[in-house]
């Protein structure tokens, strides 16, 4: 008797604390999730669910801008239900089913495995991606990149010839190159991939030092010190974490330490041809307004940043003594 | 919590209650802390998505299962016959693992499978309409309740006894002339296998594998495991093996739904994982709690009479 109470009690305790759950949408929730696209009539709120792989400064940075630019179109009252995914698949698998049993209008997920994420729970709710390197690879567009299921998106691809071309004007003479990336990261991997070509096609040698988390940072750069005459990081969360780190290692060896994401030269690194992820939260917003406004999935083409613009660090650049002129 | 939340929870808890009944066969039954389990996830995952991505879903959900019993057999020879610390034996399979998974996945750390079918899907052409949003659910749990019927059947054998002999007292296992070292590697082979076959059926379920998924597992697993020992040991005074596997399965699907909980309260973001974690302690510590009270009223009533 005193067991199965004990046993009533447990259970009550996790039902009631669902129970007072705020899901806004009522328990009656459709099996198929909800309309691909509608108008909304105009007193419900659109409602949105959001969707951040993890903590990390420049994936904030693209959520808030795209709040940003969703208030300014018009849908300031629109329900944002944030969700971080904290890294952690099965937990992101269980945020993407709540968005469909909440019936959710949209879902915006923040970095290619919130997206595939998405898309592995509803091929009906339309899914915006952002911050996505290669959309054909993770499987979400087709083979051609066009959205050919309820995905599309934006895609920070990294200019990788513009990165070695200011890194030849600031600091001429790379003759070897060497990349410190995380494996596990498939946004560096595409990066480096595409970096190893140009520098194929440059005739620049190169050689790499990987690591599988932050605090390996320091013995791989300090490895690469004396190898190589550049250092190059992509959009990398694992070393963008230790960029401090790594950025005072690599100063005071007077080596230059070139990046993919402009949040890593604030941190220390010298220079990028970056990505402006204010820009990109920006254009993601604009996608999802006019897919809130009506438009089919499939008639909104994945959009490719190509605005770029160049990020210098002073202070590195005059730690490791290069002219200003070069860069103002 | 909408029905396809709790649907949810209640899939991947199935799922997950695999690695729970690998990690029973090793922490539980052979005392063994394997260590190997965060890799043998990932290798389970990582096979199969390369098979299934080729368009061979239930060969890819074997490869898996019988990768995971190599792995399992690597750490069992470190530990046996190299004479290596059982739990440094699986720190060293599964560190070598990471390399392998990712060759195993192409030398790629995402192996995306959303546009190849997997078994969840043609099952769910199986089925007649009206039943196919449960599709999943259904096969889930079958999976979970064949795992478990086959467990119990093999811990009742003369190898599955000499095994749970062995995680009992070794010294006298080989007094009985049993090999102790075939034991442990045939008890390590399933454990991981079990834990291989999670991870492929995971990486199907998401529609996608990465090298990283299998970190924490171990974690997972023996929450669930401990959730489900609490609530078996509430209900049965000694409870034997078939109620320790059915209960370990229940207590992976009440994790999952604790984290659903958790998700449907509409805690910040960030505090999720807190969140979850009280949740986790307060129900566990539930029945302490009330036989603390239990106690402390015996007391009161005790001194009242005594003062009578």
């Amino acid at each position: 008797m005193k067991k199965l109470f004990a046993i009533a009690l447990s259970l009550s305790m996790i039902l009631a604390l669902a129970a007072c759950g705020g899901a806004p949408a009522s328990s009656a929730a459709p099996a198929s999730s909800g309309p691909a696209s509608s108008v909304q009539p105009q007193e419900e709120p659109v409602r949105i669910g959001l969707l951040q792989l993890v903590e990390h400064p420049s994936l904030d940075e693209i959520r808030e801008a795209f709040m940003a630019e969703l208030e300014a179109a018009g849908y300031g009252d629109a329900v944002v239900d944030y969700q971080n995914g904290q890294a952690d698949a099965s937990l992101i698998n269980s945020i993407c089913q709540k968005f469909v049993g909440d019936g959710v209008d949209l879902i915006v997920a923040i970095a290619t495995p919130a997206a595939q994420g998405a898309a592995a729970a509803t091929t009906e709710i339309p899914i915006v991606f952002a911050a996505v390197t290669d959309p054909v690879g993770a499987g979400l567009v087709g083979a051609d990149g066009k959205p050919d299921r309820n995905c599309t998106g934006t895609s920070d691809a990294i200019a990788v010839e513009e990165i070695f071309a200011l890194a030849e004007k600031l600091t001429p003479g790379i003759q070897t190159y060497g990349f410190l990336y995380n494996l596990s990261e498939d946004n560096s991997v595409s990066v480096i991939a595409d970096a190893k070509a140009v520098c194929e096609a440059q005739n620049i040698a190169f050689t790499e030092a990987t690591v599988t988390n932050s605090g390996e940072v320091t013995t791989a750069a300090q490895s690469l010190l004396g190898k190589v005459d550049a250092i190059f990081c992509p959009i990398d969360n694992t070393v963008a974490y230790a960029m401090p780190n790594l950025a005072q290692i690599a100063n005071e060896a007077k080596m230059p330490v070139y990046v993919a994401a402009d949040s890593m030269v604030a941190d220390g690194g010298l220079a990028t041809v970056g990505v402006n992820y204010t820009q990109l939260g920006k254009q993601t917003a604009d996608m999802a307004v006019e897919i809130l406004n009506g438009a089919d999935v499939k008639d909104v083409p994945v959009q490719v940043l190509d605005e770029y613009s160049t990020v210098v660090n002073e202070e590195t650049a005059a730690a490791l003594g290069i002219d200003p002129a070069l860069y103002r | 919590m909408s029905l396809i939340l709790l649907r949810g929870a209640a899939e991947q808890g199935f799922l997950y209650a695999l690695v729970a009944l690998g990690l029973y066969l090793s922490f539980r039954t052979l005392n063994i802390a394997d260590m190997t389990t965060d890799g043998s996830f990932t290798l389970g995952a990582a096979c199969c998505a390369t098979f299934t991505l080729h368009g061979h879903p239930f060969l890819g959900v074997l490869v898996g299962a019988l990768a995971g019993a190599g792995a399992g057999f690597v750490s069992a020879v470190l530990q046996t016959r190299l004479k290596i610390q059982p739990i440094l034996a699986g720190i060293i399979t599964m560190t070598a693992l990471y390399s392998i998974n990712l060759k195993a996945m192409g030398n790629r750390s995402n192996v995306p499978l959303l546009r190849v079918p997997t078994v969840y899907s043609i099952f769910e052409s199986h089925l007649p309409g009206a039943l196919r949003p449960w599709s999943k659910l259904l096969l889930t749990g079958l999976i979970a309740a064949a795992v478990a019927a086959l467990l119990i059947g093999f811990l009742r054998t003369m190898l599955g006894l000499s095994i749970r002999a062995t995680g009992d007292n070794r010294t006298m296992v080989s007094a009985s002339s049993i090999d102790p070292v075939y034991t442990t590697t045939v008890g390590l082979c399933c454990a991981n296998a079990l834990i291989a076959l999670s991870g492929a059926l995971i990486a199907q379920y998401q529609l996608f594998s990465e090298i990283t998924m299998g970190v924490g597992m171990v974690v997972i697993g023996l929450a669930s495991l401990i959730i489900g020992e609490v609530f078996s040991d509430l209900l049965f005074k000694s409870p034997g093996v078939p109620a320790r596997i059915v209960f370990a399965i229940l207590g992976a699907v009440v994790y999952r739904v604790i984290i659903a909980a958790a998700l449907s309260a509409s805690v910040a973001a960030s505090d999720l994982k807190l969140v979850s974690a009280l949740i986790v302690a307060v129900s566990i510590s539930a029945p302490a709690v009330v036989d603390l009270l239990h106690v402390r009223k015996l007391r009161k009533e005790a001194d009242r009479h005594a003062d009578a």
